[in-house]
């Protein structure tokens, strides 16, 4: 079935059937690898992206139920929220395998983009969904209370 | 000098380029280097002419680090700024890449990285900088003494130039036996905190290629139906429901009749499509206990005598002192199977060449054995087998299996299609968490004997467990007398002076595939030495960390060493100074050469609720590297070895896995550690491992900290056995 989403600031025309994960229609339709498969149900958020700028698990999107909304992947990141998330990330070294970051950073966003100084309960809370098994999570905290001394500054 | 950091297409370039240094080292050790013409075509670093450098990373990156530790080495002593040289993975050859504590394989695992590659690569790296310095005093007419590089820029008196102006006049000049290496005085970037790691800007911005991410033109993705219970076959099967799925392709029986491939054109059909098909399975070789079945066979046989004497000490005698001791504690412990479930789950892609061998791409840990594995099943020759290793999404042991078992699957359905197109082999999540190869379950039993006055004066200590290495490549590694050394490791090589020690072995038989995870058999022998010893401590009336230190007084490096890090720790996390509502626990063990203590701090009890509030690890690992990757990795062990311990387990229900997803093996989330604080032991030790030693003491800790509360947990996981978490 042929339909269009607007992915990253532009459009693009996609061909897939109804039912179909919105991430796999990312991952291996549009080849924006970023986005990551981890679990498939929705437990991990290695495949998070932006759904009119929320966050959402696009393992559990279905493609259909998407079209005309906007669709952020961590390649379209560009805001100063994001890059102060990114810049915070690289000054704490928050990686170490990788495969969750993007799902990390996607929720970040989307958490400082609702609250601009999260506490730590709020970051935990919002963060929860979000799985790192190289375990992380010390440093992602951290990083979001840079980034948000970041877009203070 | 503008030098280009992430250039990937390197490798091909630099072959185009006349002028270009390699340095590596021969089969013997010996320093090596060659031009682009010259015969070694494997360094350890290239040099091209203009001033590119880049370190050949011979360990896979899975977030430990290699790729930023061995280029600091590279930089460290070439004189450069670590941010102008560019890595890559190296290719599969054992001959220049072989990781030097495991003998003639390339492999990463063991927490030796950095260990084995210390010297190795800096002496790659000092050898280029002599043979630059060297090409630059013979230009200038001066001798290479007066000469220094620093930041890439060779001087001399009177005389400066970049490094570049020299790469085709070094390249000519033979390697020097012994390159002068630097003083750690004269250290910049060894042990420096402000080192960035190197793969962090593709992690953070989606560009970082891990092997689920490959997309080669013309793939197919294989996804493959296995047998629900372990060991089951394929008896036939029925595709028809899978026939009318768009963009499926087709099925077939794997040759080894293990499970049925599906090859579809893109990831989701060849989903669906496993799920539309029927197979019949052959249960008659299969597993058919169940968990219960197989933990009952364990405590069996910690409460008999066990098959290997493993301290070669007197059973008899000890035992017959504990039945006198005026303080005797017994207990029995007992650790379920665990996946390893790293976040990326396992894939690997097979791609044919133009010559008529293959390519493998995988995020591969052991390239060696995947590489005779595709040899032998594809019937090519070694050297038609290449590996390129991309970024590994986690392993934590996974990725390295004795059988190759993931590409081994990735061949066998390579092998049944006609070769031409490649074949992506992609796991899901419930793939994995089913998929065998487990943490083997353990039984421990011990008694202690204490005297009058609280002194430990006999240990009887009886483990259970299936083997992991027995029946693999790596039996003669770790097997000795039938003694598996990584079911006993870290009990009768314990530090801790204990007289009357007895340790006993009995190997079980086969219930499952089972494997190395993080830390190995350090992940329950240092929970049970730790746990008992806080016992100890307390029917001795004791402090736990007096108790420890009383056990650690003989004056050897060993104990001591151990005993500076629990001294650390306690000092740098307050032992004894918990605020109110709140109980401590420690811990310490000795694993892969490293010395780790950790004090946990929790809130709560075991009824109520447990919030670990904090963690304060401290960490003696030699020099330390990369102070801030080794503080990561501590902060990672600490999240594994506690997270599993709370609250997950593998059980089998005749035979099936009952889990198969993070719904039911819940992952260890951000609120469920308050905090944790790393302190590294200055040293000027060689460095040892750090990607498993902060594992071992966690969870003791914490059951430590728990029973302060009241309730001693000697079962894992916590959360079955009697304790809640917040």
């Amino acid at each position: 079935m042929a339909m269009t989403l607007k992915l990253n600031g532009t459009t693009r025309d996609v061909d897939a059937e109804p039912g179909t994960p919105l991430l796999w229609v990312i991952r291996d339709e549009l080849k924006l690898t970023g986005t990551k498969f981890g679990c498939g149900v929705a437990s991990c958020g290695a495949c998070t992206v932006h759904l009119d700028g929320e966050p959402v698990r696009s393992c559990q999107t279905y493609v259909e139920d998407v079209e005309g909304a906007e669709i952020t992947t961590i390649e379209g990141l560009n805001s100063d929220i994001s890059a102060a998330v990114q810049q915070a990330w690289t000054e704490l070294d928050v990686v170490q395998c990788g495969y969750c970051q993007s799902g990390q950073i996607m929720s970040a966003v989307g958490l400082l983009s609702e609250t601009a100084k999260p506490t730590l309960e709020e970051i935990d809370l919002y963060m929860d969904g979000n799985a790192c098994r190289c375990a992380t999570y010390q440093r992602i905290r951290a990083a979001i209370q840079r980034a948000s001394q970041i877009m203070e500054a | 000098m503008t030098l280009n950091t992430s250039r990937r297409g390197f490798l091909k370039s630099a072959a185009a380029t006349a002028a270009v240094l390699y340095v590596g080292a021969r089969p013997d050790g010996a320093i090596a280097a060659a031009n682009a013409e010259g015969a070694m075509l494997n360094p350890f670093v290239k040099i091209s002419s203009d001033g590119t450098v880049t370190a050949i990373v011979k360990h896979f990156e899975k977030g430990q680090g290699p790729a930023t530790g061995l280029t600091t080495l590279i930089a460290e002593e070439l004189g450069i700024p670590i941010e102008d040289v560019a890595y890559e993975f190296a290719p599969s050859d054992a001959g220049a890449y072989n990781n030097l504590f495991l003998g003639p394989f390339q492999g990463t695992g063991g927490s030796t990285a950095m260990a084995n590659s210390f010297m190795q690569y800096r002496r790659a790296g000092a050898a280029a900088r002599d043979m630059l310095l060297q090409a630059a005093a013979n230009a200038w007419g001066v001798d290479a003494s007066t000469l220094s590089l620093d930041d890439g820029v060779i001087k001399g008196p009177g005389y400066e130039a970049p490094l570049a102006d020299f790469v085709a006049a070094a390249a000519q000049i033979a390697p020097p036996a012994e390159p002068r290496l630097k003083d750690p005085s004269e250290f910049k970037l060894i042990g420096n905190e402000a080192v960035r790691r190197k793969d962090t800007p593709p992690k953070i911005n989606g560009t970082a290629t891990y092997a689920m991410d490959l997309h080669l033109d013309n793939q197919m993705i294989a996804v493959i139906a296995r047998s629900p219970r372990m060991g089951g076959l394929v008896a036939g099967f029925d595709e028809s429901d899978a026939k009318g799925i768009k963009d499926f392709i087709r099925a077939a029986e794997l040759p080894n009749k293990a499970g049925v491939v599906v090859f579809a054109e893109n990831t989701w059909a060849a989903l669906q499509a496993r799920a539309a098909l029927a197979v019949d399975w052959d249960f008659s070789a299969a597993e058919t206990r169940s968990s219960g079945e197989i933990r009952d066979q364990l405590l069996a046989a910690v409460n008999a005598d066990p098959e290997y004497n493993v301290t070669d000490t007197d059973q008899a005698a000890i035992g017959a002192a504990i039945d006198k001791a005026a303080t005797v504690l017994d207990e029995t412990f007992y650790f379920p199977l665990l996946a390893h479930a790293p976040m990326e789950p396992l894939t690997c892609t097979i791609e044919a060449t133009a010559d008529g061998g293959v390519i493998l791409h995988d995020g591969c840990q052991f390239p060696t054995g995947p590489h005779m594995a595709l040899s032998q099943i594809l019937q090519l020759p070694m050297e038609k087998v290449q590996i390129n290793t991309l970024f590994a999404g986690g392993s934590f042991g996974r990725r390295a299996t004795p059988t190759a078992d993931y590409q081994v699957e990735a061949a066998l359905a390579f092998a049944v299609t006609d070769r031409t197109r490649p074949v992506k082999l992609v796991w899901t999540r419930e793939d994995d968490i089913t998929g065998g190869y487990y943490r083997p379950a353990f039984a421990h039993r011990v008694r202690v004997g204490l005297d009058g006055s609280g002194n430990i004066i006999a240990w009887d200590h009886r483990i259970a467990g299936q083997s992991v290495m027995k029946g693999t490549a790596f039996e003669d590694f770790s097997v000795h007398h039938g003694i598996d050394h990584s079911s006993v490791e870290g009990t009768s090589d314990t530090l801790y002076t204990i007289p009357g020690h007895f340790v006993g072995l009995t190997d079980v038989a086969k219930a499952t595939s089972v494997l190395w995870w993080r830390s190995v058999g350090h992940t329950h022998t240092a929970y049970v030495m730790e746990s008992m010893i806080d016992m100890a401590a307390k029917a001795a009336g004791h402090d736990p960390v007096e108790f420890r230190l009383d056990l650690l007084a003989g004056g050897d490096t060993d104990q001591a060493r151990i005993a500076g890090v629990l001294q650390l720790a306690a000092e740098k996390g307050g032992w004894g100074k918990a605020a109110d509502g709140r109980t401590q626990g420690i811990a310490v063990h000795k694993s892969f050469g490293s010395y780790v203590a950790e004090l946990v701090e929790v809130s709560g009890n075991a009824q109520d609720g447990v919030q670990i509030e904090k963690v304060t690890c401290a960490v003696d690992c030699g020099i330390a590297v990369n102070p801030d990757v080794i503080k990561a990795q501590m902060e990672g062990g600490i999240g594994y070895g506690l997270g599993h311990a709370m609250r997950n387990e593998i059980t089998l229900t005749e035979g099936a896995v009952d889990q198969s997803n993070f719904p039911d093996y819940e992952p260890l989330r951000i609120g469920d550690i308050g905090a944790i604080e790393v302190h590294i032991v200055p040293s000027t030790e060689p460095p040892t491992g750090v990607g498993e030693p902060g594992t071992p003491p966690s969870a003791p800790a914490l059951a430590n900290a728990i029973a302060a509360t009241g309730h001693r947990v000697t079962s894992l996981p916590m959360v079955n056995n009697g304790v809640s978490f917040s």
